[in-house]
């Protein structure tokens, strides 16, 4: 037996420290380590609590005699949603560790950024445990609305104003329509809970054209919120207005979520079994539209990114195309392509953040050393730092033994066995172009040498989130299967 | 004898306020007109969840459009304040003039 109250745990900690933290924020103005630890606190309480769910429940509840429940169905626990909130708190805690000294440095520490970061979490875990569009769509605001609020944290700073405006703006009319797609899909299954639309859906309805509009209007929306091509245009000016630190969680949590949500609503809009009746709704033609979304976004972010001068907006661009390598998970729509998500997602978690965790580093107020000159001699300044940098650059690439590798890998194959041979050989070429970047980034540490002055790199605290990154990276990447067999049970179904 | 207004139209004046607000997006170059036509977006989405509710006779439509205006009303708290922000340093809400970011 579980007991709802405890598999819920997670979601009650996350939520009671986000609204308590406003409180101790007021409380303790003039100790900004007060703020601090209470919100990590919260991190690895909320990341325990979902640990020990995990454990006692790897396989998914999808609650379905729900009528005594307080929740009534419209929370999954367990599996999948446990793992992703793990991973979620993880991110968090890597991007705090790496934020203090960010911060301070650019005289922007204010304990708002750690309850922000909480609030947006609880959104992201929100998502994660939905089985019901109202809770997508709650989990979506509640992630994004912190979101343009952080990108626009350094206010003194016109680029970080200016990617909060574009991402409010393009944001919020993401929203639209995605709210739009999930009142039609309301109107023609006549639900808003995932279990009655994929049972509707899979039984044939009436009204095929209000559903065939609410699919095409949630995945622009989606398309906009995983920042997939042709609606990626936001992601480089926001990813590089944006104070580093953040841009590190937003591409990486907040990507995670994204394909979350894309991939919870997706795999319910696609259930397996269709019984031939009024209407057969062709899943085929919704998985041939994604995999045309997911070509589209790896090549264009792969090849926009070669011309960059810029590392952080390099950076953002080939997140742009690991947006794309996740969609493939989607578009093969079987248990494979679930775990080389979740597989890919907590790889693309450490090596990112890490590397952003770098450039963060070795970046100076506005606009200073962020380009990839820059980058030249660090490896005899600073060789830890260009050691774990070329280590990030290797994962992202993709290239073995680093953990990127093994997630490329899960979700090619995936797509394979799904038969979409084409779209793997599109993921192999963008793979091959953005190869290029990567190395170029590690040939100017390693062979170029320094002309202007050294830097005087502090770490601090940062130092920790570099360690746990490069840990994560070679750990998965040397023994996946740490994490596959976690991720295999993660997608079975328990009663 | 009365004949009641049927569902179709309900949800053709709500694509219509949809694409005026979607428009407006587009064309508009005022930030303030920008995210008005945003919120018109979404209570065009509120009517269509609204007469869907109505004419199913389920009440989660209804619910959800409580959701939707809190959402659109803390929406806006940001928007405004980042707004704000934005004129405080350049003196203008003028989206043309947002763009010192280019690739």
């Amino acid at each position: 037996m579980f007991s709802e109250l405890q598999l819920g745990s997670s979601l009650i900690l996350i939520s009671f420290f986000a609204i308590t933290i406003v409180i101790v924020d007021a409380l303790f103005q003039k100790n900004k380590t007060v703020g601090f630890s209470y919100a990590l606190f919260g991190f690895i309480l909320t990341a325990v609590a979902s640990a020990i769910n995990l454990y006692q429940a790897p396989s998914l509840i999808i609650p379905l005699n729900s009528e005594n429940l307080i929740t009534k169905g419209m929370i999954v626990f367990g599996g999948y949603s446990s793992f992703f909130d793990i991973l979620f708190c993880m991110g968090a805690i890597l991007t705090m560790f790496a934020s203090r000294e960010y911060l301070k440095r650019e005289y922007h520490e204010y304990t708002e950024f750690y309850s922000l970061l909480i609030f947006s979490v609880s959104g992201m875990m929100f998502i994660g445990h939905a089985n019901n569009m109202l809770m997508i769509f709650v989990g979506i605001e509640l992630m994004s609305i912190p979101f343009y609020i952080l990108a626009g944290f350094i206010r003194t700073n016109f680029k970080s104003i200016e990617a909060s405006l574009k991402y409010f703006l393009l944001g919020s009319f993401a929203t639209g329509f995605l709210l739009y797609g999930i009142a039609m899909i309301y109107g023609a299954t006549g639900s808003l809970g995932f279990t009655e639309i994929s049972k509707s859906i899979a039984s044939g309805i009436n009204s095929t054209t209000i559903l065939v509009i609410g699919i095409g209007l949630i995945i622009v929306g989606l398309s906009f919120k995983v920042a997939a091509f042709p609606f990626h245009q936001w992601a480089p000016d926001v990813y590089h207005g944006s104070p580093t630190i953040v841009t590190g969680f937003m591409s990486t949590a907040g990507k995670a979520a994204a394909i979350l949500a894309f991939m919870i609503i997706a795999r319910n809009l696609m259930p397996e079994k269709i019984v031939s009746g009024k209407f057969n709704f062709d899943t085929h033609t919704l998985q041939n539209i994604i995999a045309w979304i997911s070509a589209g976004t790896m090549l264009v972010g792969n090849i926009t990114a070669l011309v960059q001068k810029n590392v952080k907006r390099m950076l953002a661009y080939s997140s742009v195309a690991h947006a794309g390598y996740l969609l493939m998970g989607i578009v093969a729509n079987s248990q494979l392509g679930w775990q080389g998500i979740t597989f890919y997602a907590t790889a693309y978690l450490f090596m990112q953040i890490g590397a952003f965790v770098i450039v963060g580093l070795i970046e100076r107020g506005e606009e200073n050393n962020l380009n990839i000159e820059d980058y030249a001699g660090l490896s005899k300044s600073h060789p830890m730092l260009a050691a774990m940098m070329a280590m990030f650059m290797l994962s992202l690439a993709g290239i073995p033994p680093m953990a990127g590798f093994f997630g490329k890998y899960y979700l090619f194959a995936a797509a394979i066995k799904s038969g979409f041979t084409w779209l793997t050989i599109v993921a192999v070429i963008a793979t091959i172009i953005s190869m290029y970047f990567y190395i170029s980034l590690i040939i100017q540490m390693y062979f170029k040498d320094r002309t202007e002055k050294e830097l005087e790199i502090k770490t601090g605290l940062g130092l920790i989130s570099l360690i746990i990154c490069t840990i994560g990276v070679l750990l998965f990447g040397v023994f996946p299967s740490l994490l596959l067999d976690l991720t295999r049970q993660c997608f079975q179904l328990l009663g | 004898m009365f004949q009641s207004v049927s569902l179709e139209y309900f949800l053709i004046l709500a694509a219509v306020l949809f694409s005026i607000g979607s428009i407006g997006v587009l064309t508009r170059r005022n930030a303030i007109i920008i995210f008005m036509s945003i919120e018109l977006m979404l209570n065009s989405v509120n009517l269509t969840l609204v007469s869907f509710a109505s004419f199913l006779g389920d009440s989660a439509g209804m619910i959800f459009v409580f959701f939707v205006m809190a959402v659109a009303a803390s929406e806006a708290a940001v928007g405004l304040a980042i707004v704000l922000a934005l004129f405080r340093q350049k003196q203008t809400v003028n989206v043309d003039e947002v763009n010192i970011m280019k690739w």
